[in-house]
């Protein structure tokens, strides 16, 4: 009777600390190993593998960071928190050198691994040669750009040395997309023989806090508490249930409505049902923000098909949307409120800018197009010389018509973004053709097939990009004048829309050899002001990451900076 | 009746050689990509490096080959090596890999079996089960009552969808019904779960009265229909009129004279329906999270997964064919007038 009592005590503190904003610190997060039974996830896009490094795909990512830790990872604000090293590094505390060429990360000592053998440097040394084995076919190597060479100084300091300054050097082994495997587990199991070692793959041998028990590729996976797990207490579940498969709408329903389930991964549904749903009150949503954007790139190149191999390449310009005005345009008419409430729900927000995040980087020159204004919109093509002569609808300007091809994946939500972005251009007299394409053939990069982004043969393209950790400048430099895909390099450019300005290209320039923080902040504004100003780009949403979680689950940071399983070693059970 | 089945196995070798040549090529030129569903923020050289390491950049014929003979030599040897634990010196490193796992798809295929075969193979059983009955009476009692009812339920059963009926059933037994009460039911299939005594049978049963009931009344719809089509056709033939003149029961006349003759083209259907449970059932498979077979299938399509699709594209044919075959000797068995020699 009196245990009972102290557990509805404890129950009725947390609630009270959650209405109050204040931090979990009651008596259920703390405790055996243990105490709490079993945790069941729901993803449902079942992982394939429990190795990243060899799917790259986010469901394998986060699936794979409840065993595999990195030196460090992002927390929900996008700041660096030591996991396996006891520190960040920097030029104050002696960690990075003046020049920016090297870092020295100093790690944590007596980490075991789950087997129980010990942690050292050597095994970081490992994870990068095992991920840059040109054999292997790592996903992640771009984590790895620019290491020139790995040192295990001795068994708690690694040296990672560039082939040239790296003023952001967080990138290697730092976050869920490039952890530390074990060197003695996968010593075999290198370069072209990566994929032959099944058993590894899928279950590897880790730091964190669980260890995988039994893989189900594409269908589920048993974890239990790592019993070496180097903090006490942690994790407060014996074992985790990690089920895949469904859609989403079914994985909503099991934590939201039938309670099977404690958390359920990207809920990307209708946003009324979601609330509807979350009305039965056995769980909440919640989204974590990053730096995800869903977009319009407006092609600066002449898609028409006549001009056979040489359409949609830098000698052709596109016969009207070079011009910002038009681009302008299409973007005033647009509301992007709506398009909120109807495709996103919790899961979005407007934004006038392609890199919204982190704070610190945003940029607020351009929140003018946060409302509609199709008055205005129709006064600039007129000053644009675009009009309505032949009286069919749609403005023209010497025999060419406003019309255009805007093409998207094929998925409910960009389906309805189309139909009401095609509205609001039709009010504005821009005719608009929709298409939409199977995205495994949109985002391909097959230099065959005709439907690919980045060939782009079409006029607008829409979808969502964003890039991982928190330093913007690899993302920045994807539009170059020589990134532009085209024959010559197979299609395989990052500048879809064909974007050129040698004053940006010297703003990418400038970013890489600039150390200052507050300088980099001013000139990533700079290019995301330009970039805006030339109506290549027209950002619509911002994106969040919307995931259920009970109401009897405490411990979750939504975090979309890093794997959102990022801290479950905390996740406790709150009655 | 032996030269026959014969036969009818050599002929089958060039169909399905066929066969897997236009699956292949079917897979192989449509434009999706194995690296298509990973994030953007991965670049497309390191996507590039992945296609060089999966082979998928390799030509089509050398692709082809390579599966025709890790199809046929590898694998048979492989699984002969593990079920009689002789070395029989087959390279056990050379398998079809599937491009999403990076493993072995015959592992990744023997490991959906058992629940793919459990969850539809149960199916299918109670759906026959309901099925003759009904069908049966139906026909005997030619538009009774009896026989609206089930003719009104077979057409709910043929035209409703599975994605459907499945959703509405988990409204009902998952989240209207609360889930302390005895009728509550899971609406995801737990497919770690084991079987060790009574209770974790009941569990197990729980868990699986859904999709099973989903699946059957589609069956059931089907065959049931069959049967009442194959039993009306015989019950006005001259040999029952006979058979009632001799002074022979109504129960020996239907279920002995009439059944056995209307089961030739039920057997048929029957057979023909038997590769199909090891097809899975996609969209059952999808609603209750049964991961079989046809999810398997399914989640290859998306991710271009080409090992993993021609594999159980194939497997999927071989079986098809060979329950042709099986349906065509049972006729022989069935009637004794029916023989190939």
């Amino acid at each position: 009777m009196r245990k009972h009592f102290t557990k509805n005590a404890a129950a009725t503190a947390v609630l009270a600390a959650l209405a109050g904003g204040a931090t979990l610190a009651q008596a259920q997060d703390t405790g055996e190993r243990g105490r709490d039974g079993e945790l069941k996830i729901i993803y449902w896009q079942a992982p394939s593998t429990m190795n990243p490094y060899l799917s790259g795909g986010t469901k394998e990512v986060e699936a794979g960071s409840l065993v595999l830790e990195s030196l460090a990872r992002f927390d929900q604000n996008g700041e660096l928190v030591p996991y396996l090293a006891a520190s960040i590094p920097t030029i104050e505390n002696g960690g990075m050198s003046e020049d920016l060429t090297s870092i020295t990360w100093t790690l944590k000592s007596g980490v075991l691994w789950s087997d129980g053998t010990p942690f050292t440097a050597d095994d970081a040394v490992f994870s990068w040669q095992y991920c840059t084995d040109p054999a292997g076919g790592c996903a992640h190597t771009s984590y790895f750009d620019g290491v020139a060479d790995m040192e295990a100084v001795d068994d708690t300091t690694l040296k990672i040395s560039f082939s040239e300054p790296k003023p952001f050097p967080y990138t290697a082994l730092v976050g869920a997309e490039s952890p530390i495997v074990q060197a003695a587990q996968f010593a075999d199991c290198t370069g072209a023989a990566m994929p032959t070692c099944t058993e590894q793959n899928f279950a590897p041998i880790g730091t964190g806090p669980f260890v995988v028990e039994e893989f189900k590729a594409n269908d589920v996976i048993r974890f239990s508490a790592n019993e070496n797990f180097r903090e006490d207490g942690k994790p407060a579940f014996a074992s985790v249930l990690f089920k895949g498969g469904g859609d989403a709408a079914g994985a909503a329903r099991s934590v939201l409505e039938t309670g099977e389930f404690d958390y359920a991964w990207n809920l990307q549904i209708d946003p009324n049902l979601l609330a509807e749903m979350e009305g039965a009150g056995k769980g909440t949503v919640a989204a974590a923000f990053a730096t995800s954007v869903e977009r319009l790139h407006l092609n600066q190149t002449d898609p028409d098909p006549a001009l056979g191999d040489a359409r949609a390449t830098a000698a052709h310009p596109h016969p009207f949307l070079t011009d910002p005005r038009i681009g302008q345009a299409m973007s005033m008419a647009i509301d992007r409120e709506l398009l909120v409430e109807i495709g996103y729900g919790a899961g979005g927000k407007p934004t006038c800018n392609v890199l919204p995040a982190p704070a610190a980087y945003a940029s607020t020159a351009n929140d003018g197009c946060l409302v509609q204004d199709l008055e205005g919109a129709k006064a600039l093509l007129d000053e644009a010389g675009w009009t309505d002569t032949n009286g069919n609808g749609t403005r023209d300007k010497d025999g060419r018509e406003l019309q255009v091809l805007y093409q998207t994946s094929t998925n409910a939500v960009r389906q309805d973004a189309q139909a009401l972005i095609k509205q609001w251009w039709s009010e504005i007299g821009i005719g608009t053709e929709l298409r939409n394409i199977d995205a495994s053939v949109f985002f391909g990069s097959d230099p065959a097939s005709p439907d690919t982004f980045g060939k782009f043969y079409a006029d607008v393209e829409m979808y969502t990009n964003n890039f991982s950790g928190v330093d913007p400048e690899a993302y920045m430099a994807r539009w170059l004048c020589d990134g532009a895909p085209s024959p010559d390099n197979q299609w395989q450019g990052t500048n879809n829309q064909r974007y050129c300005d040698p004053d940006y290209d010297a703003l990418v320039r400038k970013m890489a050899v600039t150390a200052d923080l507050a300088e980099r902040q001013a000139i990533a504004k700079e290019q995301n002001d330009m970039l805006m100003a030339s109506y290549t780009i027209v950002p619509l949403v911002h994106r969040g990451n919307p995931s259920a979680h009970a109401a009897t689950l405490g411990g979750v940071q939504m975090n979309d900076w890093d794997s959102e399983l990022w801290n479950a070693a905390d996740w406790y059970r709150t009655e | 009746m032996l030269t026959f089945t014969i036969r009818r196995l050599i002929t089958a070798v060039p169909t399905l050689l066929f066969i897997s040549l236009v699956i292949f090529m079917v897979v192989k030129l449509s434009p999706s990509d194995p690296t298509g569903n990973l994030p953007l923020t991965i670049p497309p050289e390191v996507r590039e490096q992945i296609r060089e390491a999966l082979g998928a950049n390799d030509s089509l014929l050398v692709q082809y080959m390579k599966w025709l003979k890790l199809f046929f030599w590898n694998e048979p040897l492989t699984a002969v090596q593990a079920w009689t634990g002789l070395d029989l010196g087959a390279d056990t490193t050379q398998r079809i890999i599937s491009y999403q796992t990076r493993s072995p798809v015959m592992d990744l295929v023997m490991e959906r079996m058992p629940q793919t075969l459990t969850v539809v193979g149960v199916a299918y059983l109670v759906g026959i089960l309901i099925a003759l009955p009904i069908g049966i009476l139906s026909a005997y009692r030619q538009y009774s009552v009896f026989d609206q009812v089930g003719t009104f339920v077979s057409m709910v059963g043929f035209s409703v969808p599975p994605f459907f009926s499945g959703v509405l059933v988990i409204v009902i037994f998952s989240v209207l019904i609360p889930s302390d009460s005895f009728f509550w039911l899971p609406s995801i299939y737990d497919t770690t779960h084991r079987v060790t005594d009574w209770e974790s049978f009941t569990v197990q049963l729980r868990q699986m009265i859904m999709p099973v009931m989903v699946l059957a009344l589609q069956i059931t719809a089907q065959i049931s229909r069959f049967t009442r089509a194959s039993m009306l056709d015989n019950l006005n033939q001259d040999y029952v009129r006979t058979a009632r003149a001799k002074g022979m029961s109504e129960r020996v006349t239907v279920l002995k004279h009439v059944l056995r003759n209307s089961m030739i083209p039920v057997v048929t259907v029957i057979a023909l329906g038997i590769p199909a449970i090891f097809g899975g059932a996609i969209i059952t498979e999808q609603v209750f999270k049964v991961n079989g077979l046809g999810q398997l299938l399914i989640i290859a399509i998306q991710g271009g997964d080409v090992p993993t699709v021609q594999t159980l594209t194939f497997i999927f044919a071989v079986l098809i064919v060979l329950f042709n075959l099986i349906a065509d000797i049972l006729y022989g068995l069935l009637d004794p007038r029916i023989r190939y020699d």
